[in-house]
């Protein structure tokens, strides 16, 4: 009786683990593809995942499913590197593809010369968000540093795509004062000082100022800007376009390694592919994002503020140097907060 | 069997259980915190020294152990009249305060901390009025403390609630008519005995607190050097996929986390002997001449 129920607890246990070992297969009726992307493209994707199966099937002749993962830009990242396995990453910054390549090898590093426009399918910008009425009429960039403005903007540390909203202003400054990097540098201090709760996420920054009401503008990206405008309340904020930002391009890549595994190379290819399409770029273009397509560009345009565009190339060069430059430990955006400052 | 203990129980099944517990603690705790050793020493005793030395990692250590410290002790201050409220009185509705205790536990941070936040902001609910006094709760180093003192709320009261209830009135009223005084007998009959189930609460609210995360960033404002709590800068770190500073860091939260409850372990363990070798229960507690 007593090595009865010994034997028992032991034939529980091993079972327990073999359990959580084992792989359990998905059935093998169709292929599923896992897109891991960042947080605010899950309206776009939810649209294209749609359009994209529906032509897959129509071109040859096989479903095809897509699953969705959202999360921090640079969590996502980690997550695929750790091993989740991912057929497609869409990202906020190619650093983060950057990281998957050099840290875990599942692509080449080359990937960004694999599709168009640098694998970057659509784009956005940075722009403002301040109270209704504009009551510290903030127009532009230099509205931002002037003493007594409380400007909203996450952490660039945490965030990937408060990256962006930095780099917009970095560049700003930059292209005002002729390339002066130290009057940059000043720019970004005098902005920084401005600025009173880093939240460790975009989500964060709009709550801070949505909801608890602190700041008088939100650094923001476009497309959130645009498709959560009924959202956060129509006539209580005001959108204010900056005459010049930055054009924000989030990557998309092949995961080599894991569509290899499972065999979804052709179909991984297509839906990254697809993007570039006239039907894909419609879709992107409908949930805000700035579309590659010029027609496309052309048919949405009233959509989008008059912004005129820089690229990162054009002010720091690729996202290795700019990551080291500006956000790692001691560089541009510490000196900030440096205490002897 | 090979090795034998030398006092065997009487009650069956140690080899089981003992093995049980050995393999259960090393795949939930050890092996993930050798892990994090492991990592670490991908570093260099320089670079492991420069990354856990940096004024911000160092502000960070104060604000993080510092608000846990503070937090702790009010929680454990508060925890014992809560405690003593619930044990003590009967009211109507102290079953349900009694279950409000918990709720800390099952509510997710990240939750407690916008709402927390929201309460505390200087348009809430509360931070309005605190505003005009000059006191700002959200934002601040003052709404870190807030927050873990939320999350670390049930554990004093949890653990002294049991103590409490085993303690008989009646001890304190034959101290009474031994002739102390209320302050003596809270002094010499209530507090050593519910003093090691307090300090336990204690520790577990301050361990609690130290590893909390997300209900901290939400109503802390992440200022660096000001605001920064350590678990963030963990997380800023593995941002930049910077895994070994990232593991540094954590290893002298472990190490210190580690050092701060053995040293309350330590503490009980005293406080514990010296009130064996006093005849506490059977001798009157009280010398008499006390009353004089």
């Amino acid at each position: 009786m007593k090595s009865s129920l010994r034997l028992w607890v032991l034939v529980a246990m091993f079972s327990l683990i073999l359990g959580t070992v084992t792989p359990t297969r998905a059935y093998q009726g169709e292929t599923t593809l896992l897109n891991v992307s960042y947080d605010p493209t899950r309206e776009l994707y939810q649209d294209y995942n749609a359009a994209f199966a529906k032509y897959w099937k129509a071109k040859t002749g096989k479903s095809v499913t897509i699953q969705q993962s959202h999360g921090g830009s640079g969590k996502q990242a980690r997550a695929v590197i750790d091993g989740l396995e991912a057929d497609v990453v869409t990202l906020a910054l190619a650093y983060d593809i950057d990281a998957i390549a050099e840290k875990a090898s599942l692509l080449p590093k080359d990937w960004q010369s694999r599709l168009p426009n640098s694998s970057s399918p659509y784009t956005s910008t940075i722009i403002f968000l301040v109270r209704k009425g504009n009551p510290k009429n903030i127009k532009d960039w230099d509205d931002l540093v002037k003493p007594g403005v409380s400007v909203i903007t996450p952490n660039p540390k945490t965030s990937g795509g408060a990256r962006w909203n930095y780099l917009g202003a970095w560049g700003y400054a930059l292209k005002k004062s002729g390339g002066d990097e130290s009057k940059a540098r000043d720019f970004i201090s005098k902005l920084y000082k401005n600025v009173p709760v880093l939240d460790s996420g975009a989500r964060g920054s709009t709550t801070t100022f949505v909801e608890r009401g602190i700041g008088d503008v939100l650094i923001a990206w476009e497309n959130e800007v645009l498709l959560g405008a009924k959202d956060l309340g129509e006539n209580k904020f005001d959108i204010i376009a900056p005459r010049l930002s930055i054009l924000c391009e989030p990557t998309v890549s092949l995961v080599d390694k894991v569509v290899d595994k499972k065999g979804t190379r052709a179909v991984a290819q297509g839906y990254l592919e697809y993007l570039y399409s006239p039907e894909g770029q419609e879709i992107v273009a409908k949930r805000y994002y700035r579309p590659r397509s010029e027609l496309v560009a052309k048919k949405y345009a009233s959509q989008f503020p008059k912004v005129k565009l820089f690229t990162l190339a054009e002010i720091v060069g690729d996202w290795q140097k700019t990551q080291k430059i500006h956000f790692a430990d001691g560089g541009v955006f510490d000196q900030v907060y440096q205490p002897n400052q | 069997m090979t090795f034998t203990f030398k006092q065997r129980s009487i009650l069956p099944g140690f080899g089981l259980s003992l093995g049980f517990t050995i393999l259960y603690l090393s795949l939930i705790v050890l092996i993930p915190l050798s892990a994090t050793f492991l990592k670490t020493s991908s570093l260099t005793w320089a670079q492991f020294w420069h990354v856990v030395t940096a004024p911000r990692a160092l502000a960070s250590y104060r604000l993080s152990f510092g608000a846990s410290a503070i937090a702790a002790f009010i929680n454990l201050v508060f925890g014992l009249l809560v405690a003593w409220v619930l044990v003590r009185y009967s009211f109507p509705g102290r079953r349900l305060l009694d279950s409000l205790v918990d709720l800390p536990f099952a509510l997710p941070t990240a939750v407690a901390g916008i709402a927390l936040t929201a309460i505390y902001s200087t348009n809430g609910w509360i931070g309005h009025y605190l505003q005009p006094l000059g006191i700002k709760a959200a934002y601040s180093r003052l709404g870190v403390v807030i927050a873990l003192t939320f999350t670390g709320l049930p554990f004093v009261v949890r653990t002294v609630q049991p103590v409490l209830e085993d303690l008989d009135k009646e001890m304190e009223e034959a101290a009474a008519s031994l002739g102390a005084g209320r302050w003596q007998t809270i002094r010499r009959v209530l507090f050593p005995a519910v003093m090691p189930a307090a300090l336990t609460g204690f520790a577990m609210a301050f361990a609690r607190a130290v590893g909390e995360y997300g209900s901290v960033v939400f109503i802390s404002g992440n200022m660096p050097m000001r605001t920064e709590i350590t678990p963030l800068l963990i997380i800023t770190k593995l941002e930049q996929y910077d895994y070994a500073g990232a593991t540094a860091i954590a290893v002298v939260m472990l190490i210190v986390s580690f050092a701060l409850l053995l040293t309350i372990n330590l503490l009980q363990v005293w406080g514990g002997r010296r009130e064996k070798t006093r005849p506490a229960l059977e001798g009157p507690p009280i010398p008499v001449q006390a009353q004089a």
